[in-house]
């Protein structure tokens, strides 16, 4: 059963300039992570907090294909996104790196501070504090597998060990 | 028996009707078919990296999956990103690209000859009916010459690298059809704005945008170049135009023998999800205000805003075509005062074409400053980034807020025309005033 944790909600179109702002692309992750969404709100860096939920509208990480984008939110502790929509790219990156990226219609009904318990593989989000349910899609079914290993790099490992 | 006559009807019809990106999925995943929506690993043709994307990010992951490159012969590598800065840590990440490029016999190491997008092709990598993955969202560009080309993170390109395969949902089909020819002076980026506008960012998602008709016919590579690199604006997997004579005469030139371009097509009954037409001949130049390049209207809607800086620069917007454009507005003219106007050649190769046929003396003439052919300004870095609070307008793909400089910073987007133009009237202008 997955831990509960708090919601940061954004609207439409957070592209992946505002989650990984170019300018530090070439530091390290934990710089760049600190600068994680600083154009539309400074507070978010140094808030969030590990097992937060990260929730948008349409087209979340839209943009470019740098995967700093979900990594630094990973590196922050948000430990799911959801999202009306997401950027293609965004989209496998998160599952690329074992964090679940999951579709949900009804984001407009989560307000920040919120807390949720999300069920990644069922594709139910629990509304703890307005005492809602509201559901996602299911990730597609060779993902499940992927996302559990802890993304596509433990899952390659243990499938190249698995041909030996 | 007119059931079985209407069976057999439709297996005529069907049996192998597909579109062009599918064909390609459906030969690298070893297949007869594919239809949109089904999961598939596809054997991957060849994989691009750039400076960012590349050695920094998967020499950790190779390291930690214990393998190395599948097929060195099918990687290509060009630095563009951080090249032309000098700071510590830009020059640390030119060096550990090339010593890992030096230890390998790549397909292709380009290091500061311009950037991936442009010199991928360029340099002969990319022929019709290839299955290509890049380490940048903006390697859609590959489509304009009849690939299928992605755009993948650092994860997925571990993977590549380490197996060769990748997996993808075949995309469904948004067809853009662009009928007649484009009025002078306007160009391929006001089209693929005026699609941005009318389908919105991301509009296309997961999608192939495939673009035919005559006015794609029309066009030279480097504008269907922009219909391609800007397929990932509407969100799209891939942007692809079907090879013809125009492709392969291109190709020729950079030493690739296309023979096989009759087997590149899409066939007239595959179906798509989806058909926009666009009429070339009424189209206006188009201008995307801040900060996305769906907020795109004719030019006319935001004439007179005043600027403090024209960028003729990216991958999108400064291939040679760009370039003439450009030099066609400002030839003869000088740019407004106040106004700073930067030229930087996609390409080292570019450049030196450009220099020949006198189009950069053309600019210079005018007020231009030539600045290294890298990515540069198009992701805030150099010296056209731009400052807080000030204006700019761009050839290049997006204007996020913040991309191009300060966050305060605001950047309109347009054609090279539109660019030129309104470096000369000091405010946004219609390019056809200067014609
Ligand atoms: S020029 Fe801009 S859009 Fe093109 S590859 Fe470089 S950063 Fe990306």
């Amino acid at each position: 059963m997955s831990e509960s944790g708090r919601a940061w909600v954004y609207g439409d179109g957070i592209n992946t300039d505002l989650l990984a702002p170019a300018a530090y692309l070439k530091g390290s992750m934990e710089e760049l992570a600190a600068h994680c969404l600083q154009d539309l709100d400074p507070d978010f860096a140094r808030s969030v907090k590990e097992g937060d939920v990260f929730v948008a509208g349409d087209n979340l990480g839209i943009g470019s294909s740098r995967e700093q984008a979900p990594q630094a939110l990973q590196m922050l502790g948000i430990r799911t996104v959801l999202a009306k929509s997401f950027g293609r790219i965004f989209y496998r990156n998160a599952l690329n790196l074992g964090m679940p990226a999951l579709v949900c219609a009804d984001t407009d009904r989560i307000r920040s501070g919120d807390r949720l318990r999300v069920d990644a593989t069922a594709g139910v989000v629990e509304n703890l504090t307005s005492g809602e349910t509201l559901a996602c899609e299911s990730l597609p079914p060779h993902l499940v597998e992927m996302v559990a290993d802890g993304g596509l790099i433990p899952h390659l490992k243990k499938k190249l060990a698995g041909g030996r | 028996m007119p059931g079985k006559h209407n069976d057999n009807d439709a297996a005529r019809q069907t049996p192998m009707s597909m579109t062009l990106a599918e064909k390609i999925i459906a030969r690298a995943s070893g297949r007869e078919r594919v239809r949109p929506g089904e999961i598939v690993t596809c054997e991957v043709d060849l994989a691009m990296m750039h400076d960012s994307s590349g050695p920094r990010r998967q020499i950790p992951k190779l390291a930690e999956l214990g393998v190395d490159v599948w097929d060195a012969a099918k990687v290509v590598l060009i630095t563009d990103h951080f090249v032309g800065e000098r700071d510590e840590l830009s020059i640390e990440i030119q060096s550990l690209t090339r010593d890992w490029a030096a230890k390998r016999n790549l397909g292709g190491y380009h290091e500061a000859q311009g950037i991936c997008h442009v010199v991928l092709p360029e340099r002969g990598h990319l022929a019709p009916g290839m299955f290509v993955v890049g380490g940048d969202s903006h390697s859609t560009t590959g489509g304009a010459f009849g690939c299928f080309m992605t755009g993948i993170g650092a994860t997925d390109m571990a993977g590549v690298l380490a197996t060769g395969s990748i997996w993808v949902r075949v995309p469904q089909t948004l067809r853009v059809r662009v009928d007649g020819v484009l009025g002078d002076g306007v160009a391929a980026k006001d089209v693929i704005l005026a699609i941005c506008h009318r389908i919105g960012i991301n509009g296309a998602n997961y999608m192939t945008a495939e673009y035919t008709g005559s006015g794609v016919a029309a066009m030279v590579m480097d504008e269907r170049m922009v219909l391609a690199n800007m397929a990932v604006e509407l969100g799209a997997k891939c942007g692809i135009v079907a090879p013809d004579d125009v492709t392969c005469a291109w190709l020729a030139g950079v030493g690739v023998d296309v023979a096989d371009a009759q087997t590149w097509q899409s066939d007239d009954d595959a179906p798509v999800a989806r058909e926009i037409v666009v009429d070339a001949a009424e189209l206006a130049p188009q201008v995307a205000a801040p900060h996305s390049p769906e907020n795109s209207a004719p030019v006319n809607a935001h004439a007179g805003t005043p600027i403090d800086q024209a960028y003729i620069g990216a991958c999108t917007g400064a291939k040679l075509d760009d370039l003439r454009m450009a030099a066609r507005i400002v030839d003869g003219r000088r740019i407004a005062e106040g106004v700073r106007f930067f030229v930087a050649p996609a390409s080292v190769r570019i450049n030196e074409e450009a220099e020949r046929e006198g189009v950069l003396d053309t600019l210079r003439a005018a007020g231009a400053a030539i600045l290294p052919s890298a990515c540069g300004a198009c992701i805030g870095l150099g010296p056209a980034r731009l400052g807080a609070g000030e204006v700019g307008i761009s050839s290049s793909s997006r204007n996020f807020q913040g991309r191009m400089g300060d966050a305060s910073s605001q950047t309109y987007l347009s054609s090279p025309y539109t660019v030129a133009a309104t470096a000369l009237a000091g405010h946004i202008a219609d390019p056809r005033d200067y014609l």
